[in-house]
């Protein structure tokens, strides 16, 4: 394993400490000490898991191809921007506009989201990003997606008087899954959402993805589904097709 | 220099922290936190307001002026000497810094409007607005002559320039301060001036930006009718000014002004209780052309405390901390964390709720 002293290193230097490792076949990369460096693991393609020792930067994973991120403490805004393949593991909150045009891998994320998490999101035949959100979420979650699955768990949900997830609720949607776990009020969602239970088969890949969820942050899969879920899809395939019809 | 700019779209990174006990601290912290956010400015402009730094003048008004040219300086200096009673005045200490090759004359003032009244051109008016008066008089009147700053126990330190090489400039590391905020710029479309970097003042109001007023044409307009003379070239202006005026002259709470500024929208607004929705309602028909729409994250500083607030739909990052009796407010966890590694409570706090944090009864004076 390569450890990396990340302190008062800026972070053109930092990332490319961490491109050079990555190009000689490193696996395992520590970066010790990181404080608001931007565009970590960005563009890298590979095997490599790179544990992170601090709050990294904005942009973190965009268009992240591969590697596995794990970051112990809080993380920024912007985290997965077109990510295409690979996994970022967050056990603190995350801020604004996470997994922006995502389009594979994954984002798991132990406590709160910001706003504007998942937009724009899309998915296609293999390629099928999912967010996975601990704690609770601001507005326009899922707003505009297009594919791939979103999961809001609310897991600490009695720690505060905020509403699990905020206003204008996958608005715009017309693909893609949102699960949300407790109730939803339809004030909160576009007129294009669906609101409906989960079938057998929305069951099992939920708790497909929960397993890997619980996982990462030692968790149990049959605590998390004691509470009963429900599903956004959009209502209709082209809401809008007869807006300019007339 | 043409008034006709409409807005600046920007990029910017801000700071602010607040001793709630009053304890001073040197201004090499909040520089360092900046300086952490260096790549979210540009260099054209930077810099710092500070509460708590002239306590040895704290009963004057502490007028930090920027001068194109002598001329102005004279004849500001004359309409000084006319108005108030100058306690000393002196020359802004500066530092020589490589990156800082031309800047304008800069020098500050401890004054105090003449108690004879008949000296001042406007006998009647309180000292405070007095004061703004002048400071819009001296903006718009007196070519080349800008106040950076006009409040008492504070001033406004700002410049074209990184964050660490306007605090170099202005040797920020000899002042102490309760409340600081600083600002990194990036101005897209208003130029990058010494008047133009934030914070943008008047008394002790002072305010950091990071984002866009796109209603700055309808608010500029609204403060007009009320004797503010926009004259700095910068949205952000007119969010000072509204602060002035709601806070100062129509006696609402921050709170209260927050709300009106970034006001809930109509349809939150159907499902509220009555009594809510017509205390909202009244509000937003008196203060409909206060409301400030487009992106921003806004931290409004002042005396006895420091406001932090966002946009109605979170625009623009802001992030808050408390240590012990600190509380910290920036654009990034990490600006933060540089100078306070482990933070009681970190948070984000949600579009238009603003972050409002108070001195302890009696601190601070």
């Amino acid at each position: 394993m390569l450890t990396i002293d990340a302190k008062g290193i800026y972070y053109r230097e930092l990332n490319s400490k961490v491109r050079d490792a990555v190009s000689k076949g490193e696996k395992e990369i520590l970066l010790k000490n990181v404080n608001g460096q931007y565009y970590i693991g960005d563009g890298l393609r590979g095997e490599t898991t790179i544990t992170i020792d601090g709050v990294p930067g904005n942009d973190l994973a965009a268009f992240m191809d591969g590697p596995t991120l794990i970051i112990k403490n809080n993380a920024q805004d912007n985290i997965g921007n077109t990510m295409n393949s690979g996994k970022v593991i967050i056990h603190g909150n995350a801020g604004d506009v996470l997994g922006y045009g995502m389009r594979g891998g994954k984002l798991h994320i132990r406590g709160d989201v910001g706003y504007r998490v998942g937009i724009h999101m899309k998915g296609y035949k293999k390629q099928n990003p999912v967010i996975i959100a601990g704690g609770k979420a601001g507005d326009f979650f899922g707003e505009y997606m297009a594919g791939g699955v979103l999961i809001l768990l609310n897991l600490d949900g009695k720690k505060d008087d905020r509403p699990m997830v905020g206003d204008y609720l996958g608005t715009g949607m017309h693909g893609g899954i949102i699960f949300i776990r407790g109730d939803v009020d339809k004030k909160l969602c576009g007129a294009e959402v669906g609101i409906t239970d989960l079938d057998n088969e929305d069951n099992k890949f939920l708790k497909e993805y929960l397993e890997d969820y619980c996982k990462d942050f030692n968790l149990k899969t049959e605590d998390i589904m004691r509470v009963g879920f429900k599903k956004l899809i959009p209502a209709s395939l082209r809401p809008y097709g007869n807006l300019y019809a007339y | 220099m043409s008034h006709n700019f409409q807005k600046d779209i920007s990029g910017c990174g801000l700071i602010g922290i607040i001793n709630k006990d009053g304890k001073r601290i040197s201004g090499g912290f909040i520089c360092k936190s900046l300086c952490l956010m260096n790549d979210r400015g540009n260099g054209l402009g930077a810099g710092y307001a500070a509460y708590g730094i002239y306590p040895e003048y704290k009963d004057f008004y502490a007028f930090h002026i920027m001068y194109d040219e002598l001329g102005a300086k004279t004849d500001t200096e004359e309409y000084l000497k006319k108005n108030y009673q100058i306690e000393k005045k002196e020359p802004i200490p500066t530092a020589p810094v490589e990156g800082i090759a031309i800047h304008p004359i800069l020098w500050r003032y401890f004054v105090k409007p003449l108690p004879e009244k008949a000296e001042r051109e406007t006998a009647w008016l309180p000292d405070d607005d007095f004061v703004v008066r002048t400071v819009m008089k001296i903006n718009s009147e007196i070519d080349g002559a800008y106040v950076f700053s006009s409040g008492k126990n504070m001033g406004a330190f700002k410049g074209v320039g990184m964050p660490s090489e306007i605090a170099r400039f202005f040797r920020l590391e000899e002042y102490e301060g309760y409340i600081w905020t600083g600002h990194t710029r990036f101005p897209t479309n208003t130029p990058g001036w010494w008047g133009g970097a934030h914070p943008f003042t008047l008394l002790d109001w002072s305010i950091v930006h990071n984002g866009e007023i796109s209603s700055y044409g309808i608010n500029k307009r609204y403060l007009e009718m009320y004797g503010y003379k926009l004259t700095l070239l910068t949205d952000t202006e007119v969010v000072t000014y509204l602060f002035d005026l709601m806070v100062r002259k129509h006696g609402l709470d921050a709170s209260t002004a927050c709300t009106a500024l970034a006001a809930p929208f109509w349809k939150n607004i159907d499902d509220m209780p009555e009594d809510e929705k017509a205390a909202m309602t009244a509000l937003r028909m008196v203060y409909g052309s206060a409301l400030m729409n487009g992106p921003f994250s806004i931290l409004f500083g002042h005396s006895k405390g420091l406001v932090g607030f966002n946009d109605r739909i979170k625009l623009r990052p802001l992030v808050a901390a408390t240590k012990g009796k600190t509380v910290y407010m920036a654009s990034e966890e990490s600006a933060i964390r540089e100078i306070c590694s482990s933070p009681d409570k970190v948070w984000a706090p949600r579009a238009g709720e603003p972050v409002i944090v108070e001195l302890e009864t009696g601190k601070g004076q």
